[in-house]
């Protein structure tokens, strides 16, 4: 239902570029919010306050997801200037919640862009990601973490 | 004014990001093995990289311009995690073991085992 109503979102917003005579990325950006105000005048048709809610938790994940990449490149950059460098790198495994292809893809390369983690593999039964941590004083937080940080915002964001 | 907004706020960017992808450049100098190296080149260097390209796009002040480094940030902020993963499991595959000071090593177990299996 939500693939739904986003499609008529993007369909709407092509549209509006045909009508104005410009593929812009801009005027599309302007035709897709449009689109979404028209949509939200037949949201008694269409389950349009749980597609709202959907949207605004991909631009959490999202904005997270930027905030982490920040933190995560100034430890890596903080750990590098060190005169003696003491790591305790560890190989963790972390199990699997999310059973789509595009879900673990996005989590692996997401657990790769965050503080201290780096995914290396996923085993064959793709229950099991594999994640090389850069330090870790305790596996089992990192595993946590992980765990109740993206997957859980991921799972929220596409089920 | 508004160019000069565009300038400072140009070469903040600029300096930000050359120093987050001098940092990737010296922690793959520095790090003890093939995995901690891709931490920095994953992290440090996307960041860098991906400051720099914005910089360009603000520099140019035209939204076309912008739009495409916007593009180019995405692209590389979807490729490096998945390069520097593959890399990191290219190197486990083949046999290169994490530096003497990891802890924990979840993987050997499941690939000891897949050795096993292939001997068999």
């Amino acid at each position: 239902m939500n693939k739904m109503v986003f499609l008529m979102n993007l369909l709407l917003a092509a549209a509006w570029g045909a009508i104005t005579g410009s593929f812009s990325p801009l005027n599309l950006f302007f035709g897709f919010i449009l689109a979404s105000i028209s949509l939200f005048l037949i949201r008694e048709q269409i389950a349009y306050r749980e597609y709202l809610q959907r949207g605004g938790k991909v631009v959490v994940l999202a904005a997270s997801f930027f905030l982490e990449l920040v933190v995560s490149s100034w430890r890596v950059l903080m750990i590098v200037i060190r005169p003696k460098i003491q790591l305790r790198p560890a190989i963790i495994a972390v199990p699997l919640t999310v059973t789509e292809d595009f879900e673990i893809t996005l989590l692996a390369n997401m657990v790769t862009l965050t503080p201290g983690t780096l995914s290396v593999d996923v085993s064959e039964d793709r229950k099991v990601l594999f994640v090389h941590c850069l330090d870790v004083p305790s596996p089992d937080e990192t595993v946590d973490g992980i765990k109740n940080g993206f997957e859980r915002q991921i799972m929220e964001a596409f089920r | 004014m508004m160019t000069a907004i565009v300038s400072i706020l140009t070469g903040i960017m600029l300096i930000i990001g050359a120093v987050f992808a001098a940092g990737a450049a010296l922690g793959i100098n520095r790090l003890p093995d093939v995995y901690t190296r891709m931490h920095a080149a994953s992290k440090a260097g996307t960041l860098g990289s991906g400051l720099m390209v914005l910089a360009l796009g603000l520099y140019s002040q035209e939204w076309d311009q912008f739009m495409r480094a916007v593009a180019t940030l995405c692209f590389i902020l979807l490729t490096a995690p998945v390069s520097a993963h593959l890399i990191a499991r290219a190197a486990y595959v083949v046999g290169y073991k994490p530096c003497k000071e990891t802890e924990v090593d979840a993987l050997s177990v499941i690939k000891k085992t897949d050795e096993h299996h292939l001997q068999q």
